[in-house]
């Protein structure tokens, strides 16, 4: 590997990299900074996906709420979210909370804009089965338009993961006393290396576990989508 | 007027039809003008029997039927749907839309598409399982309940349509040209699957079609259409005999006869 046998200070041997992974975040103290990492972002997370999908089921649902909100929404999307961080401080202070609030904030967008965008591409057929058929309001909400937008809402979900463990460790690190975020930082600044390359590489692991998890969650609720395209596929 | 044929188990139109026309339009308006699709559309159905519409395309076809469906309101002239005037879709209408690809639910398998109208309308538990099996074995798919659209044929699929639009028991079923993307044979089949289960559930039907073959075929009377902006030119009533036969009765020497009169109706230029 690229650091085997290294002697810089800068870059430590992986071996003693992951000797540190077990002393530290397997038996030792970081498993505390890795469970309230994890805590965040579940939290985060999930406040985010339903927040993300239910203003964007309300905003199509409103057609003048929609036109009335466009501007703002789009000054909010294209605001990079880790600039949020001193305000989300002065509002809510260090901890749970802000961290919480801060990554639910940034990572509601691509949901909320692919859940928007994704319902008002509903085929216009649906929509008149569905009326034809009989559905009220909700139902036709609930059971033709949201699944019909589904893919699109899942690749939503899936940027807006991206963004929370992003937001997840800026959190973190900006002012905080717990967390992955921090102990990287905290590792670095009191020259530990080996510590911070360790926090690293749980990250990494925390990203890849995060998007496998993600997508047999993808597979089993957009199942029906992928089969009809393989059977188009095949007929075509 | 000439006797409409009589199809068995089918009570012949007494009372006030299922649907009544008179001076139908449709104009759409946009910011490019005014574009008018139906003129002046008028004529009943009596309840019970089977009525075609044909008609060169542009004639208005779809957008006839999307004022027969209660989706969109004519802007001159009264639509009514059992007396009513129709202002949304009524429960007792079905309507099966000509491509099945986008009007079926993927996400939901055959038996849930079928039981979806029947939720809607609070229908028991095991009388919604008793009358999907019903529907489904009428339409001869028995076996299929648990599969997902995507997975059928074509003309399988357009017979699940089929099965939802009879499953909550309409007194009217529109069919926007509802074989039009199937193949020669498996339309054949349809339309004398359309024929039998419209005698089993004793539904009055309004078929809208391009094919003047199957419009004779399928109907007790033809409503021509003339090219834009859609007019009717006449109202052909078929007394061919029934139970109809697909060889048998379009060998008729009668059937060339329909034909070669709607055909001159619809290539005319008015």
């Amino acid at each position: 590997m690229w650091s085997a046998g290294s002697k810089s200070l800068y870059f430590p041997p992986l071996e003693s990299i992951v000797k540190a992974l077990w002393t530290q975040w397997v038996t030792g103290p970081a498993r505390a900074e890795f469970a309230s990492s994890l805590e965040h972002l579940a939290v985060g997370y999930a406040i985010a996906a339903a927040l993300g999908i239910g203003f964007g089921a309300a905003l199509w649902s409103l057609r003048y709420a929609r036109e009335a909100t466009s501007p703002y929404l789009y000054f909010l999307y294209v605001l990079p979210a880790p600039v949020l961080v001193p305000a989300a401080l002065t509002l809510f202070g260090i901890g749970f909370t802000m961290k919480v609030v801060l990554i639910a904030f940034a990572a509601m967008w691509p949901t909320l804009l692919n859940t928007l965008d994704g319902m008002r591409g509903v085929d216009a057929v649906k929509l008149d089965t569905s009326k034809v058929l009989g559905l009220p309001r909700w139902r036709n909400l609930l059971q033709v338009v949201l699944p019909a937008a589904g893919p699109q809402i899942v690749a939503g979900l899936r940027n807006s993961l991206q963004v929370a463990i992003i937001l997840m460790v800026v959190s973190e690190w900006e002012a905080s006393t717990d967390g992955i975020g921090y102990y990287i930082v905290n590792a670095q600044q009191s020259f530990d290396y080996v510590g911070m390359w360790s926090g690293i590489i749980v990250l990494a692991i925390i990203g890849i576990v995060a998007n496998l998890l993600f997508v047999v969650a993808e597979n089993r609720a957009l199942h029906w989508y992928y089969g009809a395209r393989a059977v188009e596929g095949v007929s075509r | 007027m000439t006797e409409p044929g009589t199809a068995s188990g089918v009570t012949e139109g007494t009372g006030t039809p299922v649907v009544s026309l008179s001076h139908v339009g449709k104009a759409y308006t946009s910011a490019a003008g005014t574009r008018v699709a139906l003129a002046d559309i008028t004529f009943d159905v009596a309840r019970g029997e089977f009525a075609c519409v044909v008609g060169p395309s542009g004639a208005g076809k779809t957008t006839l039927l999307r004022c027969l469906a209660g989706l969109m309101p004519p802007t001159s002239g009264e639509a009514l749907f059992e007396g009513a005037p129709l202002r949304s879709v009524p429960d007792g209408i079905g309507v099966v839309f000509q491509d099945y690809g986008r009007s079926l639910f993927p996400w939901l398998t055959v038996t849930r598409n079928v039981d979806l109208p029947l939720r809607v309308r609070g229908v028991r538990r095991d009388e919604r399982a008793r009358r999907v099996a019903e529907v489904l074995a009428s339409v001869g798919l028995a076996d299929t309940g648990r599969q997902y659209p995507w997975q059928l044929s074509g003309g399988m699929q357009q017979r699940v349509a089929i099965a939802r639009a009879l499953a909550y028991r309409p007194d009217l079923l529109l069919m926007d040209e509802p074989f039009a993307s199937v193949d020669a044979q498996t339309r054949f089949e349809l339309e004398d699957l359309i024929l039998r289960v419209r005698e089993e559930f004793g539904v009055t039907v309004v078929f809208v079609t391009h094919d003047i073959d199957e419009a004779i075929y399928l109907a007790d009377r033809v409503v021509v259409l003339s090219r834009s902006p859609g007019v009717v030119t006449e109202i052909v009533d078929v007394t061919l005999p029934r139970p109809r036969d697909q060889i048998a009765t379009k060998a008729d020497e009668a059937f060339a006869r329909y034909r070669e009169h709607i055909l001159g109706l619809v290539m005319s230029r008015s």
